[in-house]
C-alpha cells in the first residue's frame, strides 16, 4: 500500500501499538531549553528517574539568556537567573550535552539542532517547545510537547501519540523576487485560519517548496504552529543531504551513505493517500504582513486593514474588531502607510544566515529611520560568527542596527526588555499575540527584508521597491 | 494526579478564538522553575487593569459572582494554541478549573490538560453558544456536569450531549495514571525496539 512519508516514519519508530489508534513511539532525539527543559530535568530527579540515553539528548539557553554583549547568568527578566543555574545544574547532573551561554554552540534550540547535525532527515525528535516543527523542514518527524511528556521522553525514549489525520499542501508556482518563505507560511494562515491544521500532520510539498533552500524549508515549517499543524514535514532531497553533511553530530563516510541511501525511500510514495489536500498558489504572492493579534490577521503589503463589517461569521468577526482595537488600526489603511517605532530580526523563525545576508542586501548604504528602534538578534552564536566574517555586522550596526549575542531575546517579553507600551514593531518573529512582546506592544510579523525595509522607511514598506 | 470523574459547577463563559497560551500565563507571570504559585498569573493581562497590577478589571469574567466559583470553562476555536508552555494548564489547574469545553484545542495544550487531571471536552461551536447562554441566565444555579465516564455533558436544560475523547487519555484521567510508569512495563519491548534499530540506523546512536 503506497504509503506517506508520515506513515513511513510512524511505522519505522513504532515500539508498540496501543490500541484505538495511539502508537508508542521511539523518540531518537531529545532537545531542552532553560524555560521549559529546567522543569522537565527537576521534577524528573525528583521522581527518582533518570535520563535513559543522555548522550541522545541536549540542551541550550536561549529563552532567559540576556542577548546584549557581555551577557552572564543575571539577566533582566524577573527570577531569570534562577532559570540558567538550575537548567546547568540539572542538565550536568543529568548527563545530558548543554550548549551553554559563553559557548561557541549555544543559540536557539531550533537553530541549533539542524546546525550541529542533531535533527537529521527521518528521525524523530521532541522538545518542550512548540516550534520544534521546524525541523521538518530536514525531513524530521518533530514536535512540540509540553513539560510532562518531555519528562516521559526522557525517562522512556518513547511517547505515547494518537496518529493523527494526514494532509498534503501543494504550493504550487514560484515566487517572485522578494517573497520568501515566511511569506507562503503567512498566507496559507491567512488563507486557511490559525486553526485550518488542528489535528493533522501535514506534508508541505509542491514546486514553490522543492525551489526553497533548507534555511527556508526551517522557516516554512517554523510556523507550522502557528497553523495548528500537530507538526509539518518536507520530504528530504539532495539540498538536504548536501546540508547535513559535515556537520559535528551528523554521520560520516560509511554511516552517511547509509543514511542517505535510507532517507532517499522516505518521501510520500506516489498514490499515497491523504486525508485532506489543499493547495497555495504562490507564484501571485506579494511579501505579506500581519494587522492583528492573530496569525490569521494578515494580508499582502500591498493590501489595506479589513473591515470586521463584510466578516460574516461572528467569532471570526469579534476577534477582528478586538484586534483592530488593540493594534490601533482603522479598516482601509493602506498597511505600507503605517508608520512604525522598532523593527526586530531574529527568532527560530527568521534569524539564520541567510535571513541576515537578504536583509543586509537592503540595508547596505542606507540608514534606519529617524525615531526607529531597531535590533538583529542572529539566531545562534555560530550564525553571529560566520555573519561577522562576512561584514554582515558592520552592514547592521552601519544601518543604524543593533547587533545583539544569540537567543530568543524580544520574540516575547517575560518582564524584561521589551519594546514598549503601544508601540508598533514590525518583527522577523512568529507570534503577534496581544502583550506577546510587551505589555499593549503592537507587533506584525513580516520577513527579514520586509522588516529592513520597513525599518528604512520608518513604516511598513515593500522590500521590492528597495531590491537591487 | 488528581482523577477525573465527574463534576457538577458553574461554566465561566469565555467565546474567544484561538486563546493562545501567552494570554492564559503571560511569559512575565512565570518566575520560577516549578509548577506552582501561577493562579494568580492567569489571564493576567484581561483580568488585571494594567501589566504586572493584581487591580482586577471588573468586566473580565473570572472576577465576577459566582463564575469566581467556575471549575469549567467554555471556550471558543483553537483554545490554547501557541506556545507549548505547560504552565498555561498549571495555572488554569491551580486557580481550580477542572475541564473546558471547546470547538477545538491547540495539540500541546490539550496534551498537557490530560497529564494534569483536567479534562478538554470537544463539543461543536454552536452548542458550546447555547450553553453559555443557558448559564448566563443564572451562572450560580444554571451549573453543568461534565461526566467521564458515560463521556457526557449535561446542560442546565437537561439535555445530555455526547462527546468524543481518546481511550488512553480517558484512562489516564479516570485513573490518574502515571504515563512513565505504565511506559516502563514495557521495558523489554522498548529495549528490542532498539537492538533492532541500532543495527538498522546506526547513526542515532551516538
Amino acid at each position: 500500500m503506497a504509503r506517506s512519508i508520515i506513515d513511513k516514519l510512524w511505522d519505522d519508530h513504532l515500539v508498540a501499538d496501543l490500541g484505538e489508534g495511539t502508537s508508542l513511539l521511539y523518540i531518537d532525539r531529545v532537545f531542552l531549553h532553560e524555560r521549559t527543559g529546567s522543569v522537565a530535568l527537576k521534577e524528573l530527579a525528583a521522581a527518582n528517574r533518570r535520563v535513559r540515553n543522555p548522550e541522545q539528548v541536549f540542551c541550550t539557553m536561549d529563552h532567559i539568556v540576556d542577548t546584549l554583549p557581555g551577557r552572564s547568568d543575571s539577566t533582566r527578566m524577573p527570577g531569570g537567573t534562577s532559570f540558567i543555574t538550575q537548567t546547568r545544574e540539572a542538565a550536568h547532573a543529568a548527563g545530558i550535552t548543554l550548549f551553554d551561554i559563553g559557548s561557541s554552540d549555544q543559540g536557539i534550540v531550533h537553530v541549533v539542532s539542524p546546525e550541529q547535525g542533531i535533527a537529521l532527515p527521518g528521525v524523530t525528535l521532541v522538545c518542550p517547545d512548540s516550534h520544534t516543527c521546524t525541523l521538518g523542514g530536514i525531513g524530521a518527524l518533530a514536535w512540540g510537547i509540553g513539560s510532562t511528556e518531555a519528562e516521559h521522553a526522557l525517562a522512556t525514549k518513547t511517547l505515547a501519540v494518537r496518529k493523527p489525520r494526514s494532509m498534503r499542501i501543494d504550493f504550487q508556482g514560484r515566487l517572485a523576487a522578494g517573497v520568501t518563505a515566511k511569506d507562503m507560511i503567512l498566507a496559507l494562515i491567512g488563507a486557511h485560519s490559525a486553526s485550518g491544521g488542528v489535528g493533522y500532520a501535514i506534508e508541505f510539498a509542491g514546486e514553490a517548496v522543492r525551489a526553497l533552500p533548507v534555511e527556508a524549508r526551517l522557516t516554512l515549517c517554523n510556523m507550522g504552529v502557528e497553523f495548528g499543524a500537530w507538526t509539518v514535514i518536507i520530504a528530504p532531497d539532495q539540498a538536504v543531504f548536501d546540508y547535513v553533511r559535515g556537520r559535528p553530530y551528523a554521520p560520516r563516510d560509511q554511516v552517511l551513505e547509509q543514511a542517505i541511501a535510507y532517507w532517499r525511500t522516505l518521501p510520500s510514495d506516489p498514490g499515497a493517500v491523504f486525508d485532506r489536500e489543499i493547495t497555495l498558489d504562490c507564484s501571485t504572492l506579494a511579501p505579506q504582513v500581519t494587522w492583528g493579534t492573530s496569525p490569521q490577521h494578515e494580508t499582502g503589503i500591498d493590501g489595506t486593514v479589513p473591515d470586521p463589517a463584510g466578516e460574516p461569521d461572528t467569532n471570526r468577526r469579534q476577534a477582528m474588531e478586538r484586534a483592530l482595537a488593540y493594534m490601533a488600526l482603522q479598516p482601509g489603511t493602506r498597511l505600507d502607510q503605517v508608520p512604525i517605532q522598532a523593527a526586530f530580526i531574529g527568532s527560530c523563525t527568521n534569524s539564520r544566515l541567510s535571513d541576515l545576508r537578504a536583509a543586509a542586501a537592503i540595508l547596505e548604504g542606507r540608514r534606519v529611520a529617524s525615531g526607529v528602534r531597531a535590533i538583529c538578534v542572529p539566531g545562534s552564536t555560530q550564525v553571529k560568527l560566520a555573519a561577522e566574517r562576512e561584514g554582515l555586522d558592520r552592514v547592521f550596526r552601519a544601518a543604524g542596527f543593533e547587533w545583539r549575542e544569540s537567543g530568543c531575546s524580544m520574540c516575547f517579553y517575560a518582564g524584561g526588555e521589551s519594546f514598549g507600551f503601544e508601540e508598533r514593531v514590525v518583527s522577523s518573529t512568529n507570534r503577534n499575540f496581544e502583550n506577546r512582546q510587551g505589555p499593549r506592544t503592537r507587533t506584525h510579523l513580516a520577513s527579514p527584508v520586509t522588516v529592513a525595509a520597513s525599518a528604512i522607511a520608518g513604516r511598513l514598506a515593500d522590500a521590492r521597491a528597495l531590491a537591487r | 494526579m488528581e482523577k477525573f470523574t465527574r463534576i457538577t459547577a458553574v461554566a465561566a463563559p469565555l467565546l474567544r478564538i484561538n486563546v493562545d497560551t501567552d494570554a492564559i500565563i503571560p511569559s512575565r507571570e512565570m518566575k520560577t522553575v516549578g509548577k506552582t504559585g501561577l493562579a494568580a498569573g492567569l489571564f493576567a493581562g484581561w483580568r488585571y487593569q494594567a501589566p504586572g497590577s493584581r487591580d482586577e478589571n471588573p468586566d473580565f469574567v473570572l472576577n465576577r459572582e459566582p463564575y469566581r466559583q467556575a471549575r469549567i470553562l467554555l471556550a471558543g476555536a483553537n483554545f490554547g494554541c501557541g506556545s507549548s508552555r505547560e504552565h498555561a494548564v498549571w495555572a488554569l489547574q491551580e486557580w481550580g478549573m477542572r475541564s473546558i469545553i471547546a470547538p477545538s484545542f491547540g495539540a500541546i495544550f490539550a496534551g498537557n490538560c490530560v497529564r494534569n487531571g483536567i479534562l478538554p471536552v470537544v463539543l461543536d461551536n454552536a452548542l458550546i453558544e447555547d450553553l453559555a447562554r443557558q448559564v448566563e441566565a443564572d451562572p450560580a444555579s444554571r451549573l453543568l456536569t461534565v461526566d467521564l465516564v458515560d463521556c457526557t455533558v449535561t446542560a442546565p436544560d437537561g439535555r445530555r450531549h455526547a462527546f468524543a475523547i481518546a481511550a488512553a487519555d480517558r484512562e489516564m484521567l479516570l485513573e490518574g495514571l502515571d504515563g512513565i510508569a505504565l511506559t516502563m512495563k514495557r521495558d523489554d519491548e522498548i529495549l528490542a525496539f532498539q537492538g533492532h534499530d541500532r543495527l538498522r540506523r546506526p547513526w542515532i546512536y551516538l
